[in-house]
């Protein structure tokens, strides 16, 4: 332990320390920028700087280990003159549209500006006029707001292992893009979103697609219906100011009838069916000597990865469509049939804790309803933008329960927003269909929780299944690497992009860290645990739709409306191009 | 072997190399042989002799006859009166400015009477392509020293006793730095040779290399067998072409003779020198900005804690030292720590090498004992200001350091003194401006240089070394205003407290001091818009600068 | 990226591949090769050494030496630093300016030269002074910009 002083109170830590920490525990929290909870030090934006004795010029306290003795100081006129000079650099190029950007109320630099009272700007405004990137229907790039604090780059490239996102040029010159100022859709961007997560401004964000919603609201001859995705009920309480990770499953609902739309659904469902079909598939490679391992196909941002990325194991994805996609083609068949309503004028929206979603629904391939089996991808921030929008008082509204019969769903479909939970709810599954008996134990912990890479071995009557479950996809990266060599016999591998599943997905609100993964993971498993079905072939719904509609899982209708296949993507399109 | 009677020795160093030196060569060898002396004189490429401003320069031993501004018209010249009847051409000789006399020998020279010639002894005596060259001049005889008769520690002990410091700008006490190092757990260890010469106005480095190459592999493998490394690299500005080529010629001569490589000397000791180019960035002559450079990375420096002697290149131990930082070391293997300590000042022994520019008769490169004056060196080594102009300022330590005034040009020139006056001894460049020049004028091109060369990594430095071109810029156009003054003060602050490496720290530190000494010249710009040295536009107008950049 | 140009990148990056931290040493050897870093080539370098695309044009581009578009023949360097600058390098670089009729930072129409600023280059005992690709020209005036760039022209 080691024991310094900071603004005259001694304190002790352990050794190794950081300044910053350190003086969180003498209860300063000294303003940051670059700094980020789950990311290395960067120690780059220098707003951190503390005076440590003896020393000649400032240290960025973010950075700087404590020692024996050190004596500190974190709030003197010369820091706080030097910090506010450094904000009001960044402001004087930075667009002051402030209460137009999409960050507003939510970005880090305005409120550290705040903080340090910033109330006039020194220094003539001289913006940088760097091109936008609007290529892709996820997300969209303003470099011209980028304060190069990096943090994107770090998760672009250590996080997600996809490496895109880079700084270019040198000096006041310095912004963070693609190579050869490429648009994320011409390269290898897997549209994830996770870099909306870095951003503390309005540089990286989602495209809003909040006024197409709008429109088909307020169209008299739409049937809108809507559908959310398992992890958007705990994560959207966050945008109206509930904490991390409370379940608001009912009132979600509830909003979503106040906003107008004329039925609400649950992708759970079809999370249920993904099973169903995934969990077939998966016996049938077994039995049959089919291609393995097998990967899960629900993750939009896996997908574009391993199309760009290791196109040669295409064929090791499942085949099933995401929930959302088996969704959209349900929705305008099974649905319109039973609702007799014509499939032309129901307009389908998902509410996704994702980004990549957006561009998942645009896949041309994405039409087997004979329709766009979706039409317009919400992430969970815009669907809480709508609900502020329109004044609903969230914390108010009485639950309010899924319409019947795409509402109706299991605690198997609920865990598909956490990182191991389809591995989870395809073993139920899988375990009750080959054995015939019951599950001892329903939770299968070894494939749950925020660890990197999880195994597991499962005895389906004296086959052991081999699994894996990886998340975040320098993981996914790992686990490739690993089935390439061959070493691991895997039969099954779960991969989520994002860091903690859907939960931490790029489309959630604002600020996405572990600790707040951790709450929505806790929320997420609460779920399930009280929900009366928590095995998927137990869904009444599911039998239903398989009676009436679908007649048998990986039958003929299944196989034209739940299925699809993949395309080999170049990792660097031609400019202009599509990658 | 054939004596020789006579050795002429022509200038190869880059500066004069602009005046094509092997003209001069082919033409010194074309007349010995019509005039048969071929077999008596020996024409000799050597490294620079620091007359920069007088070159090309050649010099005739045994007398040691120092002949300036030499064409090849002159050669036969040279040949049939001096090589021949043993008449010095005095046409041709050098012009003391000061004396304003001519003198017939190099050790005549007031330019020369003053110096001390340790890092420079083979700078323009040798022919720098020749390791036979180097070794009769004692070269390899202290890794020879240190192999043999040495423990590691001893070698620390030495340069530690010896009181070097870095001779790169930062003045660490290189003792220190190899103590760290030989300690430091981890394998395998480094040694770093940076010849990244970048601050403006210094050019030691590069002539060096060119002049004496193997001082630097010499040093580099005894730091190695000090500290425990076996490998080292030479990260050398891709622009030094010349000293690039004198640098692989030297390691694989030294290779041929078993001075580096497996089994130095069959002591078993083994050590290898590779030779890295920049790519153009200033900011990679910070270390740790180097180390990225040399991984394969943009040269962008990192946050110290660790140190490179620690963690550096690689994460490895690693000990990085300017080139004549390690110039000075097989002096002081050789000679001993006690006497590298009687040259300089306590606090600082050694020489310097600095290297003259700007408004001063004699450019070029010299080396002095620490603790000499400004005034000595503006004066009786550099021949005062030409044209008769008056002194008005001298930058010193390139453009990351400080500017004097005449008050100052009496200060004994050391780090420490120089830092206590608010300057700085830097790289050891001394750029002197004469009175035809604009305050304002100046401290745009050093602000222009920092905006240039920050690496934008950290945000105080990106940010602010722009607002510093960007005001001084309006300053210089006439839209100055008091309040400009401020915010360059207020600038010059936050630059020297925050950013993330030595490059933005010292950003401001020419800018502060042209503030202190020569206020009223910027005021003199605000409003009526008068630049009193005649150099910026008119008021209100665009500047001379406004399209650059 | 012509199949010469290609096999020549190849070749470059062999003679590296294998020292370590390669990346510079093979940017610098097509930069001298081929005039410039072409995007094509840079895919090529990323992929022999298993980097992404996007690193290797962020490094490129932190690099003066590097240029990402195809330069003139003669790159000329003209340094703007303290020493040359109040050496007359403000009248040596208009003359070049207007000599060559292109500011710096362009080519000139016929390809030949391109005119660019650098930081110093070492060569202050002789400012001001300019680089004529590896040629070192030093005590210039605006009077001599002529006889120099005859040498070239």
């Amino acid at each position: 332990m080691v024991t310094l002083t900071i603004d005259g109170q001694k304190v002790t830590v352990p050794g190794g320390t950081t300044v910053l920490e350190a003086a969180r525990r003498a209860g300063v929290a000294i303003p940051v920028l670059c700094h980020h909870p789950d990311q290395e030090v960067k120690a780059v934006c220098r707003v951190c700087v503390v005076e440590v004795a003896g020393s000649r010029t400032f240290q960025a306290s973010c950075a700087h280990p404590v020692a024996e003795g050190m004596v500190v100081r974190t709030n003197t006129p010369a820091l706080r003159e030097a910090r506010r000079t450094i904000v009001e650099l960044m402001l004087a190029t930075h667009p002051d549209d402030c209460l137009r950007c999409e960050r507003n109320l939510r970005c880090e630099l305005q409120s550290l500006a705040e903080k340090l009272g910033v109330r006039e700007i020194h220094f003539d405004r001289l913006v940088r006029e760097v091109p936008g990137d609007r290529s892709s229907p996820s997300l969209f790039r303003d470099p011209s707001k980028c304060i190069v604090c990096r943090r994107c780059v770090y998760t672009c490239s250590q996080v997600q292992g996809v490496g895109i996102l880079h700084p270019v040029h040198r000096g006041y010159e310095t912004y963070v893009a693609p190579g050869w100022g490429r648009g994320l859709m011409e390269i290898a961007c897997t549209l994830c979103g996770q870099c909306v997560h870095a951003c503390p401004v309005g540089a990286i964000g989602e495209q809003d697609q909040t006024a197409e919603v709008w429109a088909a609201l307020a169209d008299p001859k739409k049937h809108v219906v809507v559908q959310t995705a398992p992890a958007t009920r705990v994560a959207l309480g966050e945008e109206v100011g509930l904490p991390s990770g409370t379940i608001v499953t009912g009132k979600m609902v509830a909003a979503l009838r106040r906003l107008g739309f004329d039925r609400v659904f649950d992708t759970d469902f079809t999370a249920d069916l993904t099973i169903m079909e995934e969990g077939h598939e998966l016996l049938h490679r077994l039995k049959n000597g089919g291609v393995l391992p097998m990967f899960t196909s629900c993750s939009p941002g896996w997908i574009k990865y391993m199309e760009h990325t290791y196109p040669e194991y295409l064929p090791h994805l499942s085949t099933c469509k995401s929930p959302q996609q088996m969704f959209g083609a349900l929705a305008k068949t099974y649905y319109a049939e039973q609702a007799g309503i014509n499939p032309a004028d129901i307009y389908v929206v998902s509410i996704m804790p994702c980004t990549a979603k957006k561009f998942e629904a645009q896949r041309p391939e994405m039409n087997s309803s004979g329709y766009r089996d979706v039409d317009v991808v919400l992430t969970t921030r815009e669907l809480g933008r709508m609900i502020r929008e329109a004044g609903i008082q969230f914390d108010r509204l009485p639950d309010s329960p899924y319409d019947d019969p795409l509402g109706i769903s299991t605690g198997a479909a609920v865990i598909f927003g956490a990182t191991g939970g389809v591995m989870e709810a395809a073993l139920r599954t899988a375990y009750e269909v080959v054995t015939g008996r019951p599950l001892p134990k329903i939770d299968f912990e070894p494939v749950r929780g925020l660890q990197g890479i999880k195994e597991a071995e499962v005895d389906l009557d004296g086959t052991c299944l081999k699994v894996a479950v990886g998340h975040g996809l320098s993981n996914a990266q790992q686990i490739m690497e690993r089935v390439k060599s061959g070493e691991a016999g895997w039969h099954f591998i779960e991969i989520m992009c994002c860091p903690g599943g859907c939960i931490g997905g790029g489309g959630q609100p604002i600020p996405t860290n572990t600790e707040v993964r951790i709450q929505r993971s806790k929320g997420i498993y609460q779920v399930d645990r009280e929900l009366p079905l928590r095995k998927s072939h137990e869904n009444p719904a599911v039998d239903q739709i398989y009676r009436e509609f679908l007649a048998e899982p990986l039958g003929h209708r299944s196989h034209e409306l739940l299925h699809t296949h993949y395309t080999p993507r170049a990792r660097y399109g031609p400019p202009g191009g599509k990658s | 072997m054939q004596l020789q009677r006579a050795h002429v020795l022509v200038c190869h160093g880059t500066n004069c190399a602009l005046h094509a030196p092997q003209a001069l060569v082919d033409a010194f060898r074309r007349a010995l042989r019509e005039t048969r002396l071929e077999p008596e004189v020996r024409v000799v490429e050597t490294g620079c002799f620091g007359l920069c401003e007088q070159g090309p320069t050649v010099v005739v031993y045994p007398e040691g006859t120092l002949y300036c501004r030499v064409s090849p018209a002159d050669v036969g010249e040279i040949v049939s009166e001096h090589l021949l009847k043993g008449r010095p051409v005095g046409r041709l000789l050098y012009r003391d400015p000061a004396a304003v006399k001519t003198v017939q020998t190099f050790p005549e020279a007031r330019y020369f009477q003053k110096q001390v010639r340790v890092v420079l002894r083979n700078c323009g005596v040798i022919d720098p392509s020749s390791i036979e060259e180097y070794i009769a001049r004692g070269g390899y005889l202290s890794l020879g020293k240190v192999l043999t008769t040495m423990e590691p520690a001893g070698v620390v002990q030495a340069v530690t006793d010896s009181g070097l410091r870095g001779r790169g700008g930062a003045g660490f006490p290189t003792g220190l730095k190899w103590r760290f190092a030989a300690r430091a757990a981890g394998e395998p260890k480094y040694v770093v040779c940076n010849a990244d010469e970048g601050e403006p106005g210094t050019f030691k480095d590069r002539l060096i290399l060119e002049g004496d190459p193997h001082a630097i592999l010499e040093a580099m493998a005894i730091c190695g067998y000090a500290t425990g490394a076996h490998r080292g690299f030479i990260y050398i500005r891709g622009e030094y072409r010349l000293s690039i080529t004198m640098l692989e010629n030297a390691i694989k001569s030294a290779k041929e003779l078993g001075l580096l490589g497996k089994n130095i000397l069959g002591t078993g000791f083994d050590f290898d020198v590779e030779v890295r180019l920049g790519s153009g960035a200033y900011v990679c002559g910070e270390e740790t900005a180097l180390f990225e450079s040399l991984e394969g990375g943009r040269g962008e420096p990192r946050v110290k804690p660790p140190y490179p002697t620690d963690r550096g290149l690689w994460g490895r131990p690693t000990v990085i030292n300017n080139v004549e930082t390690l110039a000075s070391i097989p002096h002081i293997i050789e000679k001993g720590p006690a006497w590298f300590r009687s040259l300089g000042t306590p606090g600082t022994p050694g020489t310097k090498v600095f290297t003259l520019c700007g408004n001063i008769v004699n450019t070029g490169l010299i080396e002095v004992p620490m603790g000499i004056t400004l005034r000595e060196v503006i004066y009786e080594i550099g021949g005062g200001i030409p044209g008769g102009r008056r002194f008005k300022l001298a930058q010193t330590g390139g453009t990351s350091g400080g500017c004097v005034t005449e008050e100052l040009l009496d200060l004994p020139m050391d780090y420490d003194t120089m830092a206590k006056a608010g300057t700085a001894l830097g790289s050891g460049a001394l750029l002197i401006i004469d009175d035809s020049h604009c305050i304002v004028d100046v401290a745009r091109s050093f602000a222009k240089f920092f905006m240039h060369e920050s690496c934008g990594k950290c945000a105080p430095c990106r940010e602010g070394t722009r607002r510093l071109y960007h005001i001084i810029d309006g300053i210089a156009g006439g839209r100055g205003s008091p309040r400009d003054l401020e915010l360059l003060e207020l600038l010059s602050r936050t630059l020297y407290m925050t950013p993330l490496c030595p490059l933005g720290q010292t950003a401001p530190l020419p800018i502060m001091t042209t503030l202190r000494y020569f206020r009223p010249e910027y005021e003199a710009h605000f409003g009526s818009g008068v630049c009193p040295a005649g150099v910026c536009a008119e008021p209100g107008g665009s500047t001379k600068e406004a399209r650059a950049w | 990226m012509g199949n010469e140009e290609k096999q020549c990148v190849c070749a470059i990056i062999a003679r590296y591949r294998d020292v370590p931290g390669p990346l510079l040493p093979i940017l610098q050897g097509i930069q001298e090769e081929h005039g410039h870093l072409s995007e094509a080539a840079m895919h090529q370098v990323a992929a022999s050494l298993g980097r992404p695309p996007g690193e290797v044009y962020s490094v490129a581009t932190f690099y003066t030496l590097f240029s990402t578009r195809p330069r003139g023949k003669y790159v000329i360097r003209v340094c703007e630093n303290a020493p040359c600058h109040i050496k007359g390098a403000p009248a040596v670089i208009a003359e070049l300016e207007k000599a060559l009729d292109i500011k710096a930072g362009e080519t000139t129409p016929d390809g030949k030269f391109s005119l660019e600023f650098t930081s110093c280059v070492g060569i202050c005992g002789v400012a001001p002074a300019i680089m004529v690709n590896q040629d070192v020209h030093g005590n210039l005036t605006p009077s001599s910009i002529a006889q120099v760039l005859g040498q070239y022209r």
